[in-house]
């Protein structure tokens, strides 16, 4: 007889118009295990979550729950069944309390009321059983993501989860917030909890998981554990070849400083001085990281250089030039490229196409426009050409590109930024949420900008991006560069330390 | 950090209610003292003036707290009005022309959520097809010379009517304006106390998250769009068959859009939204007595008051309120 699983589909098959985004599908859970769906973006791995979780209804398949066949058609068919997710973009209504969104849906009433004393009381209970710290009474939207998270963990537990989906978990995470949502994890399977943990970080996917399934263009490439693969191994399953995990590049070959700033102070939104005396200067042929947990200055300070917010005081010169306050067209005119962090909100126009997306920085001069007339063979064009050269994956260069998978979105910004041949490229987070062969890509043409004399500003939460990438790197702390050292002559734990605020004469004794 | 400001900011945020509140209170004590048959009148006025206002603005505050705009609220008074006008003058029944105004209300909230929630059309363009509808409908059939069958009447609630001041504005009223109060209470309990209410918030809010706990999204919208409509039907039933008592063209005069101002300026609360209805109801209150008193100011100006009120408060008070963040968006299911 076959062994019994806690969850299992056969057959899925799900097709979108032009995409058939899972073919023939087959996954099992194990009672207590966590297994992890592993894949490039778009492989079908969200797709097969949301069609388990009744957000989807598959073209065909079927399911089983402790070997019962069973039906699934909407979200609500899937919390009856114990099934709970946690979705890569949380679903909390952010002006709610913490116990408001726990119990939306499922709430306990007495007569016509909300019995909210009650629903505390289960949620407190909760809380100490499984060991996730909430506040009931805080709003959501008050909350830092890792402690959302947990709200949402606790959401499901709420509803009595017996299978949870974490989706991309811990792309928002910081490391120590990841490590504690690990050890959530374990705590959860230890009572019985079965996880299924899609992700696509190498490292982490083969610390926690018991199996892991890999996915491939809509498909099931196998089934492996830890102890029978590793990093490169998995990254060959995902990318369906060898990738290269490290990044390959010669010595660097610094020449004349292109962006200097000096004595830079900068506000935020609450006037609170959150970069205070900022000094570096990055040179023509070199790669500058900048270090640091996220909040400590990075984002205002890139604000600042690229001319989306005031300088308080301070210079800033580009090849020599003073930039204008607040001037972007300034910087773009003189050659710098940005790779913005957020790349919905700053990097692209989500509902234009990717053609018009390609020519957003320089739309308004030949060849893109003949006076206020705008050239469209030339923006097709130019659009069929760095689609081609930087194999951004789409069917065609008039769909929208909020319509492409995350790797491509950011191939379509890369493409952009990097075909003006830029003096001073500012990458920041250039790889956040992306799988192993868009990361390999983008490292490759970063380095390759470099290499044709560019100064690149490298901004990142992954200390491993920094440490492989960069030439020299700067640490902030609490809007201070705390030390600048030469990327071959420090540690990970060196630099750690100086991220968190020991000095850094004392980090480097 | 700059913080010379916040203490006093906090001050007025706590306690600013109370302290307008005990103002307004020793205004309308000096002025009774001063002319108690006027000040009585004024602000019995008040309370009736602002009825089918706070109506209007909850019946645009439940669509919005679901995440539909209803700017048709104008057109569903104004057919409520007539249709039960119509009634009156057909059954002379006053309840049943009454719950008839209701249900025409009703049935044009079906309309719009038909078009905003199931054929998705821009929101602002639904209500504006149910406003012109509704002027046309009544314009065409309206014919001079029907006569009424009488209005609702003041009910006065025993010794409580008697009370000085307080007993002839609150309690000294006719049915709709009573059960009008009790609505407000009824819709802030429903939408802040009750699984109801949880669940049309988090639609308005993040209709995807509570699609995903199993709310069905296109039902609670649907819903609260009726029950408004039902709201905005019984403030066309008050003007005709409680305040007038008879039906002219065009006679809500672009209450239905103050009461979206209303609405906006209290907050998408009820109980705010009533604060503000009792507002601008002084303040037409007020148009009527000084032309009573016959101040030297042309007429033309003097009404001009409710609206002014209107424009004063929507550009300069209501900055930091915060509509339901999914108001006016279509849901999509994947």
């Amino acid at each position: 007889m076959s062994e019994t699983f806690v969850l299992e589909v056969r057959n899925i098959t799900k097709r979108f118009p032009g995409v058939l985004a899972n073919d023939r599908v087959n996954f099992t859970l194990r009672k207590g295990e966590i297994h992890t769906l592993l894949g490039e973006n778009g492989a079908g791995k969200s797709t097969l979550m949301n069609i388990v979780y009744g957000l989807y209804s598959p073209d065909e398949g079927e399911f089983f729950i402790d070997g019962q066949p069973v039906d699934i058609k909407n979200p609500h068919d899937a919390i009856q069944q114990g099934i709970g997710m946690v979705h890569q973009h949380f679903m909390l209504v952010p002006v709610f309390t913490v116990l408001e969104n726990i119990i939306l849906g499922s709430e306990v009433t007495r007569g016509t009321s909300l019995d909210l004393t009650k629903a505390r009381e289960q949620v407190n209970a909760l809380s100490r059983e499984y060991g996730l710290e909430v506040a009931p009474d805080a709003i959501v939207e008050d909350l830092p993501v890792g402690v959302q998270q947990r709200v949402e963990i606790v959401k499901a537990l709420y509803r009595k989860v017996k299978i949870l989906v974490l989706d991309e978990p811990t792309a928002v995470l910081t490391p120590q917030e990841a490590e504690d949502l690990f050890r959530i994890m374990r705590h959860l399977t230890e009572r019985g909890v079965s996880i299924i943990f899609i992700s696509h970080k190498l490292k982490e996917v083969l610390a926690i998981s018991d199996r892991i399934t890999v996915m491939r263009r809509g498909q099931v490439v196998g089934t492996t554990t830890p102890a029978d693969t590793n990093e490169s191994g998995l990254a060959a399953m995902m990318v369906g070849r060898q990738v290269v995990l490290q990044v390959d590049k010669g010595p660097a070959q610094p020449a004349e400083a292109v962006l200097t700033v000096k004595d830079l102070h900068v506000l935020d939104e609450r006037h609170l001085d959150v970069v205070r005396g900022v000094s570096f200067a990055v040179h023509s042929g070199e790669i500058l990281g900048i270090a640091g947990v996220q909040g400590n200055g990075q984002t205002e300070l890139v604000e600042a250089l690229t001319g989306l917010r005031k300088v308080e005081s301070g210079s800033v010169t580009l090849d020599g030039a003073p930039v204008p306050p607040r001037d972007p067209r300034f910087l773009f005119e003189r050659g710098m490229a940005h790779i913005p962090e957020d790349r919905h909100k700053h990097g692209l126009v989500l509902p234009y196409s990717i053609a018009d997306n390609l020519a957003l920085v320089a739309y308004y001069k030949p060849p893109f426009a003949n006076g206020i007339q705008r050239n469209e063979q030339a923006i097709i064009e130019n659009a069929v050409h760095l689609i081609e050269q930087y194999d951004i994956r789409t069917p065609g260069e008039l769909l929208p590109a909020g319509n492409l998978s995350g790797g491509n979105q950011q191939k379509v910004i890369v493409a952009r930024e990097l075909s003006r041949a830029p003096r001073f490229l500012l990458a920041n987070q250039p790889t956040r949420g992306l799988d192993v062969g868009s990361i390999e890509y983008i490292h490759k043409q970063i380095v390759a900008a470099r290499d044709s004399g560019a100064a690149v500003l490298l901004i990142s939460a992954e200390l491993d991006e920094i440490m492989s990438l960069a030439d020299r790197i700067a640490v902030m702390f609490h809007g201070e560069i705390v030390a600048i050292v030469e990327a071959g002559k420090v540690t990970k734990e060196q630099l750690g330390l100086m991220m968190t605020g020991t000095s850094a004469a004392e980090a480097l004794a | 950090m700059n913080t010379t400001r916040a203490p006093f900011k906090l001050f007025l945020a706590r306690w600013g209610w109370f302290v307008g509140l005990g103002a307004l209170l020793i205004l309308a004590l000096v002025s009774y003292g001063r002319n108690p048959t006027s000040t009585e009148a004024v602000l019995a006025s008040t309370v009736r003036q602002a009825t089918p206002l706070v109506l209007g603005a909850l019946c645009g505050l439940w669509g919005e707290r679901s995440a539909v705009i209803n700017i048709g609220i104008e057109g569903q008074m104004l057919l409520a009005a007539f249709i039960g006008f119509l009634v009156n003058v057909w059954t002379g029944n006053l309840l049943i022309a009454v719950l008839a105004g209701a249900l025409t209300g009703a049935l044009l909230g079906a309309l719009l959520a038909f078009m905003s929630v199931t054929l998705k059309i821009d929101q602002i363009i639904g209500g504006t097809v149910i406003n012109i509808l509704a002027l046309g409908l009544t314009g065409y059939f309206y014919q001079q010379g029907l006569t009424t069958q009488g209005k609702l009447q003041p009910i006065p609630l025993g010794p409580l009517a008697d009370i000085p001041l307080i007993g002839q504005v609150l309690f000294n009223n006719p049915p709709i304006t009573y059960l009008t109060i009790l609505i407000v209470f009824i819709s802030h309990y429903i939408l802040f106390y009750t699984r109801w209410g949880l669940r049309t918030r988090a639609v308005g809010e993040h209709p995807r998250a509570a699609d995903t706990l199993g709310i069905n999204v296109y039902l609670m919208r649907y819903v609260n769009v009726i029950m408004g409509g039902a709201l905005a039907g019984l403030a066309g039933a008050f003007l005709t068959l409680e305040a007038v008592g008879s039906f002219e063209r065009a006679m809500t005069n672009g209450r239905g859009f103050v009461a979206l101002a209303v609405m906006i300026f209290g907050k998408w609360t009820p109980l705010g939204s009533w604060g503000a209805a009792l507002l601008f109801g002084f303040a037409t209150a007020m148009q009527t007595q000084l032309q009573f008193m016959g101040v030297n100011i042309p007429h033309q100006f003097i009404g001009m008051l409710p609206y002014l009120l209107t424009i004063v408060v929507l550009a300069g008070f209501v900055g930091r309120a915060r509509p339901p963040a999914a108001d006016g968006v279509p849901y999509e299911k994947e």
